[in-house]
């Protein structure tokens, strides 16, 4: 994770290091459990193969959103704070599976406020498949003495 | 299946329902099993004076939002499963659609969640489309917002949801 990063040494176009993940039922159902999501297609097998008609258990909206968080998070270091994230499900993923998260920077900006915005374009891909698209506004410092985590109130604008 | 939406749907559009309070609190060992089901080494959710300096104190993971409101699997009173979203599943019911997954899902991040919060939402049917085909089955989309506020009744979050609910398309 890196220590702090701030405004000034984000540039358009920017990629993010990959983060790989290979994923196992443990995954999915640690995922699951750790976001309360008990609905049977996030751990029971034959529900979701019999029921549903997918491939495998797989891994629940919530427990992706963490791990977009973790991805994101890894680069701002603590410091960085979610404002926004839009997510596309395009499709599912399995045990088995070895996802893949890659980003890019899209924009840079400061509000009116003088808060610092990074807009990432983050994607999850399984091999050549991209399973869940993630547009993500993220304030980082614009300076030394800058924390996003201390705005409140008219001026936090995610 | 018809564009037309029953009176009952067209009457849950833009309506809050189901103001519910969570009947717990924000607690330490959600943010653990968060991080450690996602390897999240984040000081500010391990080390307490990183939180004090960084974020005036422990915080929830902020994509956990939604987390605080899933009611238990169980509990003594409840009749069968208890499921979160509950206007999700109210469609399902209302356009006779058994299956449903979630397609778009956006979190807007206010005022962050801390131990001891205790978490309050309310759901509103935003809209809902005409008949549609997908490699699914054919069904309807639909959009949920969500939104959260502490017991300070400060905006803590904002959870848009849209749902496909859907009959699986039927193979001879």
């Amino acid at each position: 994770m890196n220590d702090r990063l701030e405004l000034g040494s984000v540039a358009v176009g920017d990629e993010l290091p990959e983060l790989a993940v290979d994923v196992t039922p443990t995954t999915v159902v640690l995922g699951a459990l750790a976001s309360r999501d008990w609905r049977p297609m996030h751990h029971d097998y034959k529900f979701a193969t019999e029921r549903n008609g997918v491939a495998d258990i797989f891994l629940n909206t919530p427990n992706q959103a963490a791990w977009f968080e973790r991805y994101i998070t890894d680069w701002t270091g603590p410091t960085g704070r979610l404002g926004r994230m839009t997510f596309g499900m395009k499709s599912s993923v399995f045990p088995g599976d070895r996802m893949v998260f890659r980003a890019a920077v899209a924009a840079t900006t400061t509000d009116d406020t003088g808060c610092g915005w990074v807009d990432l374009q983050v994607t999850l891909a399984v091999g050549d498949r991209v399973a869940t698209t993630c547009a993500t506004r993220i304030a980082i410092p614009t300076n030394d003495n800058d924390n996003p985590w201390q705005r409140r109130g008219d001026q936090w604008n995610p | 299946m018809t564009d037309e939406l029953p009176a009952a749907v067209t009457a849950m559009i833009g309506v809050p329902r189901y103001e519910q309070a969570a009947t717990f609190d924000v607690e330490r060992a959600s943010t653990y099993n968060t991080c450690a089901a996602t390897q999240n080494g984040n000081p500010i959710y391990w080390d307490d004076a990183m939180a004090n300096e960084i974020t005036g104190g422990p915080i929830a993971p902020p994509t956990t939002l939604s987390l605080w409101m899933r009611p238990h699997y169980w509990e003594p009173g409840a009749a069968g499963e208890q499921v979160a979203l509950k206007v999700h599943f109210d469609l399902k019911e209302l356009f006779g659609l058994p299956e449903a997954v979630m397609t778009d899902n956006t979190l807007i991040l206010y005022d962050p969640v801390r131990p001891g919060d205790r978490i309050s939402h309310h759901q509103v049917l935003k809209s809902v489309s005409g008949p549609k085909t997908t490699k699914l089955g054919s069904g309807r989309f639909w959009v949920i917002d969500i939104e959260y506020h502490n017991q300070l009744h400060e905006l803590v979050g904002i959870e848009s949801y849209t749902g496909f609910g859907y009959r699986r398309t039927e193979t001879s």
